[in-house]
């Protein structure tokens, strides 16, 4: 007990590493939310008309519309009018190479411990970075240009691509969908896309860093993933904010939609400022992310990593439409001090022999609350459906709180949907064995961590896999004295 | 090397530790036997650090040191090796992460630089080929899933890897078969020099054939009631405990 309080002290008492501000010139639009907001949000990106419907229209329904309140969470009102819904770095050229780019975003990168030359050279990996709402810097470009695959900004993709993005744009998340997504339909500013034609598979993984940068900036980002017949493609997000008092309003939305036989993994690491051990300021964190297997045999998978944000409400889904088609979700949440989460999954099956598995690993902390919510949803089309879920709740102290809800609801009697849910503590003796092998609780507690998540962290790509990991152990670190 | 002072501990407000007095010098061998629940465990936890515990009265010194006031790890990396009796499991880390954490820790608090990975593999290696180990088993989370002989094994194991000054083995020989034993205590014996320890603690005479101990003592109701050479072990295997429960009271 004693070294259970002990431990809970020594967590409390990590605070961020990641808070700092990069001091960057921004273009600021004024603050609040309005019709003449979304026009002028529309004018400075230089939209095409459609868009500017598209916007309009979520607009004018997310006005009808109310916060959701069904999620086990305590969200303090938020006073939309005090957002600002647009900032773009005032310089944002194309840069030839990385002398070119601001020194002081470099430098961001560099704390961040996210060598943007090493990635480069070394990893493979072609980084679309996002520093507040617009692209600065996007990689290889030409490499993937070579193959037909489209890896962009949104604003450039509407500029280059409209009509792949008229044709799929709110497919998959539809712009009623709920109060974020329709907010976020309305004043997404910028964000990822990416389009991988028929029969290709990316030669690499496609990443993003996403950073929130300007004070009282609401962050709204649109990702578009379309896999065509045979293609495959691995998207990794991953994202940090610098430290801040207020709170900051972030609403995401992902749509995903894979045809015939083509396969996306998206996978994320998300570490935003999570408030301080108080509970003061923290990323709100309303994400709508959602895949449509569309094809037969196609597959989508998610994987995250939530260690951040001070609430957390996000529930990447899937829609099995194919026959044959798998949907994946593995989950790590971990929360600490006074953070929420209520995050989760959809498995919506519609074609025959559809498959999902669900993967979820709760880690709760501090004064935290951590929830699992589900719905695995079989329609009665769905013959011979599957469905495997496990969501297992690690608990560190005593004031904490793990909880489940799980929401099955089977509308055939050939399916088989199957339910395991675990809670526990972890364990004083496990620690004690790493203390005697000369391992500092610390240390233990971070290895048995990662060890109880290591599930789903092997579902993340290696460079990825690392960061995770560490994230977890810093998460809750604190020094033990 | 070790003092034990009129050692006394309770757990959860019960007294099971009345009163140990026990010195060790380097280079010896020390068996402890006794029955069941005669406080063996007991010992050999609060020697480690394990904070169930309550000490209510006694001094340890170790080392020229005051082990109960230091943490479990710093005790560990002191040279304070035990072999738990009930090894743990921990999922999803494997053996040789943990391992080369445990390694590298012991090095730091020694100054010396961590290992590389090739000399950590190599080291590894060598401490596997000396006590036959699987080598699957390195590989595999710590202790999960492992049989009850091969979790002893792999606590002697990291005992080679981390050549402790003193070492306490737990009923190390419990569930290891005839020819583990042999290996186990072989290695055992090959880790033995004039510099370290050994408290074997075991309820057989048949492990102490292979370890052969310099002296033995009988724990029995949180004391120990009786302390001899080797041959009090003959003894004991042949007239069980009751002579000395009866001597007792
Ligand atoms: N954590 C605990 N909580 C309650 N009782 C305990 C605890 N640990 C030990 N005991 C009790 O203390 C007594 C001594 O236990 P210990 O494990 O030290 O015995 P032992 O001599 O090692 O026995 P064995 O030969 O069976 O291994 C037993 O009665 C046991 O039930
Ligand atoms: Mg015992």
């Amino acid at each position: 007990m004693e070294n259970q309080d002990k431990l809970l002290n020594d967590i409390t008492t990590k605070e961020y590493e990641y808070g700092f501000v990069t001091d960057i010139d921004t273009d600021v639009i004024p603050k609040g939310l309005s019709e003449d907001v979304v026009r002028l949000i529309s004018a400075k990106k230089k939209e095409p008309e459609f868009m500017l419907e598209f916007r309009l229209k979520a607009y004018k329904a997310w006005l009808k519309m109310k916060a959701p309140e069904w999620a086990h969470l305590k969200i303090p009102p938020i006073d939309f009018q005090e957002t600002i819904y647009y900032a773009a770095p005032r310089t944002s050229p194309k840069y030839e190479s990385l002398d070119e780019v601001d020194p002081e975003l470099l430098e961001t990168f560099k704390k961040l411990g996210i060598p943007i030359e090493e990635q480069k050279h070394l990893a493979g990996v072609a980084v679309d970075v996002v520093m507040d709402s617009v692209s600065v810097t996007t990689t290889f470009k030409k490499v993937l240009a070579e193959k037909g695959i489209i890896f962009c900004s949104f604003s450039e993709a509407l500029i280059e691509h409209p009509d792949l993005i008229k044709k799929y744009l709110g497919m998959s998340v539809p712009i009623t969908d709920n109060f974020f997504a329709a907010l976020n339909s309305a004043v997404f500013s910028d964000g990822s896309f990416c389009y991988i034609p028929k029969g290709v598979r990316c030669p690499m993984e496609l990443s993003t860093y996403f950073r929130i940068n300007t004070a009282g900036t609401g962050q709204f980002e649109r990702t578009l993933i379309i896999a065509e017949d045979d293609s495959y493609v691995s998207y990794l997000e991953g994202c940090t904010a610098p430290m801040r008092d207020e709170n900051q309003l972030h609403a995401a939305v992902v749509e995903i939609i894979a045809m015939d036989r083509a396969e996306v993994k998206y996978s994320t690491v998300q570490n935003w400022y999570p408030g301080d051990k108080n509970g003061v300021g923290g990323i709100y964190n309303f994400v709508t992310k959602r895949g449509i297997c569309r094809g037969e045999s196609s597959k989508i998978s998610w994987t995250q990593v939530e260690t951040g944000s001070a609430i957390t409400w996000k529930y990447p889904s899937c829609v099995l439409i194919g026959d044959n088609s798998v949907g994946e979700f593995n989950s790590v949440a971990l929360t600490n001090h006074h953070q929420q989460a209520d995050t989760g999954t959809k498995m919506i099956h519609i074609g025959k022999n559809t498959k999902s598995t669900i993967v979820s690993k709760g880690i709760s902390a501090g004064q935290s609350d951590n929830s699992y919510r589900g719905l695995v949803k079989v329609m009665p089309g769905a013959i011979n459906a599957r469905n495997y879920s496990q969501c297992d709740s690690l608990l560190l102290g005593s004031t904490c709180g793990a909880h489940t809800f799980p929401y099955i609801e089977v509308g055939n009697k050939s399916s088989i949907v199957e339910h395991e849910a675990t809670t526990s503590k972890i364990g004083e003796d496990q620690i004690f064995y790493c203390n005697q092998r000369g391992i500092s609780t610390e240390d233990a507690i971070g290895m048995i961590v990662n060890g109880y998540a290591r599930e789903v962290l092997n579902k993340l790509p290696m460079e990825f896999a690392v960061e995770a990991q560490k994230l977890l152990a810093i998460s809750l670190e604190g020094s033990v004295g | 090397m070790l003092s034990i002072k009129n050692l006394r501990a309770s757990v959860e407000g019960k007294e099971i530790l009345k009163g140990i007095n026990l010195e060790i010098k380097a280079g010896e061998v020390h068996a402890i036997m006794g029955p069941n629940g005669s406080g063996k465990s007991t010992l050999a936890n609060i020697l480690a650090g394990k904070s169930d515990y309550e000490v209510l009265e006694g001094e340890v010194t170790f080392l020229g040191q005051n082990l109960l006031e230091l943490s479990p790890e710093i005790r560990s990396r002191s040279g304070l090796f035990l072999s738990f009796q009930y090894p743990v499991e921990i999922p999803g880390v494997p053996m040789v992460n943990f391992l080369k954490a445990s390694v590298n820790e012991h090095r730091k608090f020694k100054g010396l630089d961590p290992l590389t990975a090739g000399e950590f593999l190599k080291l590894m290696r060598a401490k596997k080929d000396m006590l036959h180990l699987d080598t699957e088993l390195t590989n595999r989370s710590v202790n999960e899933g492992f049989s009850g002989g091969e979790k002893k094994k792999n606590e002697i194991f990291q005992m080679a890897m981390l050549e402790p000054k003193l070492a306490i083995l737990d009923e190390t020989d419990s569930g290891l078969d005839i020819d583990a034993l042999r290996v186990v205590a072989e290695g055992v014996n090959a880790l033995k020099t004039t510099e370290n320890a050994t408290i074997v603690v075991t309820h057989y005479q048949r492990l102490l054939d292979y370890i052969v101990p310099d002296f033995v003592h009988v724990l029995y109701k949180g004391r120990i009631v009786k302390s001899g050479g080797k041959e009090l072990a003959f003894e004991l295997e042949e007239k069980g405990y009751d002579w000395i429960k009866n001597g007792e009271n």
